[in-house]
This record gives C-alpha cells, sequence and structure tokens, in this order.
C-alpha cells in the first residue's frame, strides 16, 4: 500500500482527484437522505410562512445577530422541556431561510418564546433589558424603535422565497404592504389580515407607520406558536 | 544576489529564486489581523462582563462585533498565515517559483484581505447571514471565490511545475484544505439575493437540511482551515525549527487520509437531541470519536518529530510555541470526541464548555503554530541574522500561555456550572433555578476570561514590536542571500 502511495505523491492531479473524492463522501451520505427521506420534516399542521411584518422582523433578527446569544432548538430533554416548552419539531423551522437554532444560549432559548411575554414587555426589555432584567448581559436595542421599517422591499423578499419554496401566495404578495403595516396598526379591520396570516399578532405599533422593532416583536410572537400540539400524535413526532 | 545567482548557474546548478515579497506581506497581515481579532475578542468578552459598554450602539453590539472577532481570528489572522507559509512552503518544497508570476500572488494578497475587510464592515454595518463563520452576504463570498480560485490554480500549478520527484507531506495537507474550503463554501453559500443590487440574500436551504449542511461546513472550517492546513504548517515548521526529519512518513500517510476522510462526517454533533434525525446524530458521533485517532496521529508525528531535539526547547523559545501547540493539538482534538458523545453533549451544548473548547483550539493550536511559524520566517524572509530578542519571545510565550490557561479553564467551570444547574431540579421536583440565576452565576468567570484574553493580547503586542524590531533593528544585522556559503564567496 506505501509503495502505492509513492505514485500519489508523485502525481499531483491524482492526489487532487482522490482528496476530492475522499472529502465528498460523508458529506453525500449525511445530506442527501435528509433531502430524500420522507420522514426527516414532521407532517404537521399549523406552520405556515412568516407574514410580511414577521419576515421583516426576521430579517432584522439575522442581520442583528441574535442567534449569537439565543438558541431556538429546545432539544428532546426533560429540562429543556419543562424550561421552554414541547421540543422542538423539524416542521417548525422550515420556513427558515436560514435555520436560526443557534449553539450558545447566552441568554435563554427563543424557539417557543412567543406569547409568553407580551408586547409591552418586549418593547420594553428591547429599549433597556436591563429595566425589566436587572441581571441581563444583553445590549440595549432603543434604536430599532427610532428607525422606520423599510416598506418597498417586501414584496420582493416574499417572491425570492417563493423561488426558493415557500409557499406565499399571489394574494399574500398582492397584499404585502397593506399587510405588514395593518400588522402595526391595533385598530384596523383584520378579518382579511387574519385570514391570511392566522395566529399572528398585531403589535402596538405608532401613528407614523411600522419601526424596526415592530417587526421584530411581531415575529418574536409568532416564535413557536404555530403548531397546536394537542392535535399532535406521537406518531407524526417519530422520525 | 544577482551575481551570487549568475555565478550559481553558470556552475551548472538550477538555483530558484522565489517570490518571497508576497510571503513577506503576508506576515505583515497575519501581524496585523491577530492584533486586530485579539482586540475584538477582548472587547465582546467586555461586553459580556458590563454589557453597557456598548451603550446601545448598533455597531458596537455583541451581535455584529462577534462575527469580527471570529472572521478576525480564523479567516484574517489564520488565513493570512495560511497564504503566507502554504505559498513559501509550496515554493521551497516544490523548489520552484510560484506558478501564475508575481502579479497573480499579488491580485491573492490584495484580493483576500479586501475580502475581510468588506466582510468585517459588512457585520458592523449590518449586513450578515446569521450563519456561524459564514455571515458575510453574497456579494462578498462571489468575489472570495474568484480570490480563491486564483490561489488554487496558483498553489496546483506550483505543485505541477515543481523541481522535486515527490509532493512533500505539507502539501498534501494544504492541497486538500484548498480544495475542501472550495467545496465547503459553494456548499453552504448556496442562495438566492432579493434582487442583484441588494446585499440581501435567502439561503437555499431551511431548517433541518440548512442546519446539517451549516455544521458540514462549520465542523469542516474547523477541520480544514484550522485543522489540515495548520498541520501542513507544523509539517514544514517543526522539522525545520527541531532540525530534524518527521518522525514517520507511514504515520502521516495513514493519519492524511483518515484524518480528511473522517472529518467531513463529524457535523452532527453540533446538532445532538435537535430535531435533526437520530440517525444522523449517531454517524455523526461515531465519526466523530473516530476522529481522535487520526488526529493524535498528526500529534504524535509532530511531538515524535523532536526525538532527539528535545533539548532545543531550552534554548529556542519559537520552537517552544510549535511544540505547546501541538501538545495544545493533542488536548483538544481529545476533548472534542468526548463532547460530541450524546450524554456529555446534554450537558456541554449551548454553554461556554464549547467556548472554551474553540480557544483550547484556536489560541493553543492554530494561533501558537502560527506564532512559531511567523518567529522563524521574520529572519528568514527578511535576511536578517536573527530575532531581536529571544527574551521578548520567552515573556510572549508565558504570558500567552497563563491567558490560554485562565480562559479555557474558566470556561469549563463556567460550561459545566451552566449545564447543571439548567438540569438541577429541586426536592420537589422543580427546576431549581430561573435561567437568569446561571447568567449571574457565570460572572466572575467571564472577568477571568476577559484577564486571560488581555494577557494574549498583551502577548501578541509583544510579539508584533520584537517582528518590527527584527526588521528594523541594527542589532539584526541583514545577511546575505540564503545561499550555501561557497557559492555566497563565489558570488562576491
Amino acid at each position: 500500500m506505501l509503495i502505492r502511495h509513492e505514485w500519489i505523491e508523485r502525481n499531483a492531479i491524482l492526489l487532487l482527484v482522490l482528496v476530492l473524492i475522499t472529502v465528498a463522501i460523508g458529506g453525500i451520505v449525511e445530506v442527501i437522505p435528509l433531502f430524500t427521506i420522507e420522514t426527516t420534516v414532521e407532517h404537521v399542521k399549523g406552520v405556515r410562512p412568516y407574514s410580511p411584518l414577521e419576515l421583516a422582523g426576521r430579517d432584522i433578527y439575522v442581520r442583528e445577530g441574535c442567534y449569537l446569544c439565543h438558541s431556538q432548538q429546545i432539544r428532546a430533554l426533560k429540562d429543556e422541556v419543562e424550561r421552554y416548552g414541547h421540543y422542538s419539531l423539524a416542521a417548525e423551522s422550515m420556513y427558515d431561510h436560514p435555520f436560526q437554532w443557534g449553539s450558545k444560549r447566552i441568554g435563554p432559548d427563543l424557539a417557543r418564546v412567543g406569547g409568553k411575554y407580551s408586547s409591552e414587555w418586549h418593547y420594553a426589555h428591547l429599549t433597556d433589558p436591563e429595566a425589566v432584567v436587572p441581571e441581563s448581559l444583553m445590549p440595549r436595542y432603543a434604536f430599532l424603535a427610532e428607525t422606520p421599517l423599510r416598506q418597498d422591499r417586501i414584496a420582493a423578499k416574499m417572491r425570492t422565497l417563493r423561488e426558493l419554496g415557500t409557499p406565499y401566495t399571489d394574494d399574500q404578495i398582492a397584499h404585502a404592504r397593506d399587510d405588514l403595516v395593518a400588522q402595526a396598526t391595533v385598530d384596523t379591520d383584520l378579518d382579511t389580515f387574519r385570514k391570511r396570516w392566522p395566529k399572528a399578532v398585531v403589535v402596538p405599533g405608532n401613528a407614523n407607520g411600522p419601526t424596526e422593532m415592530d417587526a421584530l416583536v411581531a415575529y418574536l410572537q409568532v416564535l413557536g406558536t404555530m403548531v397546536d400540539f394537542a392535535d399532535v400524535s406521537t406518531e407524526q413526532e417519530k422520525q | 544576489m544577482s551575481a551570487a545567482v549568475a555565478a550559481h548557474s553558470e556552475a551548472g546548478l538550477e538555483m530558484p529564486v522565489y517570490n518571497e515579497a508576497v510571503v513577506r506581506k503576508f506576515v505583515i497581515a497575519a501581524m496585523f489581523w491577530a492584533i486586530v481579532a485579539f482586540l475584538v475578542g477582548v472587547t465582546i468578552a467586555a461586553e459580556l462582563c458590563w454589557p453597557n459598554i456598548s451603550m446601545g450602539l448598533p455597531f458596537l453590539n455583541f451581535g455584529r462585533l462577534r462575527p469580527v472577532h471570529t472572521s478576525a481570528a480564523i479567516f484574517a489572522f489564520g488565513g493570512n498565515a495560511l497564504f503566507a507559509t502554504s505559498l513559501y512552503v509550496v515554493q521551497r518544497t516544490c523548489r520552484t517559483r510560484l506558478f501564475g508570476g508575481d502579479a497573480l500572488a499579488d491580485f491573492i494578497f490584495w484580493g483576500y484581505n479586501f475580502f475581510i475587510v468588506m466582510a468585517a464592515l459588512s457585520y458592523v454595518m449590518g449586513y450578515s447571514r446569521s450563519q456561524e463563520y459564514a455571515e458575510p452576504e453574497w456579494h462578498i463570498i462571489a468575489f472570495l471565490v474568484i480570490v480563491w480560485v486564483a490561489y488554487a490554480v496558483v498553489f496546483i500549478g506550483t505543485l505541477l511545475l515543481r523541481q522535486e520527484p515527490h509532493i512533500y507531506v505539507a502539501n498534501w495537507f494544504y492541497l486538500a484544505y484548498i480544495i475542501t474550503i472550495a467545496i465547503l463554501v459553494l456548499g453552504n453559500n448556496a442562495e438566492l439575493p432579493v434582487s442583484f443590487y441588494q446585499a440581501k440574500s435567502y439561503s437555499l436551504y431551511t431548517g433541518v437540511q440548512g442546519a446539517m449542511i451549516q455544521w458540514w461546513y462549520g465542523h469542516n472550517a474547523v477541520g480544514f482551515f484550522l485543522t489540515a492546513a495548520f498541520l501542513g504548517m507544523m509539517y514544514y515548521f517543526v522539522p525545520k525549527q527541531a532540525n530534524r526529519p518527521v518522525y514517520s512518513y507511514r504515520l502521516s500517510v495513514v493519519h492524511f487520509w483518515s484524518l480528511i476522510f473522517l472529518y467531513m462526517w463529524a457535523g452532527p454533533h453540533h446538532l445532538h437531541w435537535t430535531s435533526l434525525p437520530d440517525w444522523t446524530q449517531t454517524l455523526g458521533m461515531a465519526f466523530s470519536i473516530m476522529l481522535w485517532m487520526p488526529s493524535w496521529g498528526g500529534m504524535i508525528n509532530g511531538l515524535m518529530t523532536l526525538s532527539g531535539a528535545w533539548d532545543k526547547l531550552r534554548t529556542d523559545p519559537a520552537l517552544r510555541f510549535s511544540v505547546t501547540a501541538v501538545g495544545f493539538y493533542g488536548m483538544s482534538t481529545f476533548e472534542g470526541p468526548v463532547m460530541s458523545i450524546r450524554d456529555v453533549n446534554a450537558l456541554s451544548h449551548y454553554t461556554d464548555w464549547t467556548i472554551g473548547h474553540v480557544h483550547s483550539g484556536a489560541l493553543g493550536w492554530v494561533a501558537f503554530i502560527s506564532f512559531g511559524a511567523m518567529y522563524y520566517l521574520v529572519p528568514v524572509l527578511w535576511k536578517r541574522s536573527g530575532l531581536y530578542s529571544t527574551r521578548l519571545v520567552s515573556w510572549h510565550y508565558w504570558i500567552a500561555t497563563l491567558g490560554i490557561v485562565l480562559y479555557i479553564t474558566t470556561m469549563w467551570v463556567a460550561g459545566i456550572m451552566q449545564g447543571l444547574m439548567w438540569r438541577a431540579y429541586d426536592q420537589f421536583g422543580f427546576l431549581q433555578y430561573s435561567f437568569v440565576e446561571s447568567v449571574v452565576a457565570v460572572h466572575p468567570y467571564y472577568v477571568i476570561r476577559l484577564l486571560g484574553g488581555v494577557l494574549f493580547l498583551i502577548g501578541g503586542l509583544i510579539m508584533a514590536y520584537n517582528l518590527i524590531m527584527t526588521v528594523r533593528s541594527s542589532r539584526t544585522e541583514p545577511v546575505a542571500a540564503e545561499l550555501p556559503a561557497g557559492i555566497a564567496v563565489a558570488g562576491a
């Protein structure tokens, strides 16, 4: 074997090709079946694509690197389930481009933070975390409340995601900007909005139009709330 | 010097003239980015002790600065050190000048460092893909791909032009790293921009598949950027500094192929107990444990090269860096497989233990092996009679080592404590601690960690001073080009 290795180290192209083959195998075996095996992502009801305001909020979450301190993945361990709620299903991040499971908890997990606190709590907390949690290590995000949310790109973003497989309907994309504003306006007529975006949380907002903080809070408030676990059987959860 | 070379070729011997100018540039950049990486690291470590020092300014927030720290450490400092050493080693061991000409080599230097600056600026300005170690947006990655292709062309071209029959072992590792990083970056950056004129893009992958691909990328950024490539560095500079041949050829063959094969399977250990299917987690764990063997194969080969030359550690503090690096490599490649066991991972994941593990590898292995190589390279590249001060190298060594020890021991304690507090139950069967209690408990350890980082930074500054003085001081007289004595005389 070692004699033949001499062959390899005398031939750069052979070395290159063999390295290429050697390093390709692991990835192929581990990644491709995840796209083909039917049970990788559970078939559960309730998971929908993000509403325009939630999507805008998610983009801010991604932009600010929140995942560096907050995971969004409750592991199937007793203490985690008791602390944060039902362990995360693969289906719950099936519309996340990219996933935000994170790898470090400097702060708590956020996979099911939606509905855990009031929107007002989130505004106060994001503005000055220490005012709400004196021991917090979180920086202040008050600037988000002063930054108006860009509204002109939301439909383009949803169209991009649709090309990647997110099932946004024409109706949802056509009303993207209206819904973006509606979700941050308490007293608008919400019937059609609710039909398009079930379980979306309307945030207080203000008269001058949605801010980046409104969007972020709308996103946080929907996290982990889409699946109604009363409807999910253990069969469905099995992988 | 040219007279010497002319005389030399008249004598009928081929004397290649290497492109050392580009290597010098990469060494300077590596030193510069090392200081930047340590400085930003110290800054964000301080933010975790006293969060309000960021003053609520968006560009100083932890979330934006942390990628600056990791990119500066891995890609800027580590990357420039790898460019410097790989382009130096490939010329020396192939006995030929870099393929593609000086302009292409300079393009790689300026292009790569432009990529670094663009990436760092984009994070602080609020552009991030929020995928760990893969934060730059699509347009910056597109530019990186061009630079990387140029790098591959130069490196492989030089291998093909070599004047030596065999490709030296260090080059196997460098080659594997160049190819694999290209595959990983292309695979993990598959994304669709919202528009050609916007930085924002969305990854092609979602949820569970996205997580798997990210950690296939992420773990092999560790495996190939921070391990295989730095092993290439070890295989050249440790034998050079010790003036001994590599301990075992057979071991280097076996551990090279097993290392690059096994590493690619280890990614799922970042996703234990998550919604990633169990079969993938189990595969990842099994291969991570197996990975211990080739890792230690490399460590043994590096350390045993010192056989018969251990006394040099007393007199050559630069060699001390390289050897200690191999020791840290052995330690963290043992710790890694342990942490990849699902039940250990249940405790360690999401805690500061992971941060400590990363830093025993990054500071102890990557930075130390680079320091050793740079202390060796600077006098050679600038044709000096020696380093300005070996005493300062010793000071650097001990201060930096103390810094690492403070860093990793406090992160072990903090991490295991977090893990235990999160899973502790009281006598009534309720969770004993709220999350924020674990935040309060780690504060003292975060302060000690900061101190460890400051020590490491001070060591880096001592090194920068020493290297600058090596180049500029009259104490280190320039020596003639590195030619055998007889030839130099003939030229003169």
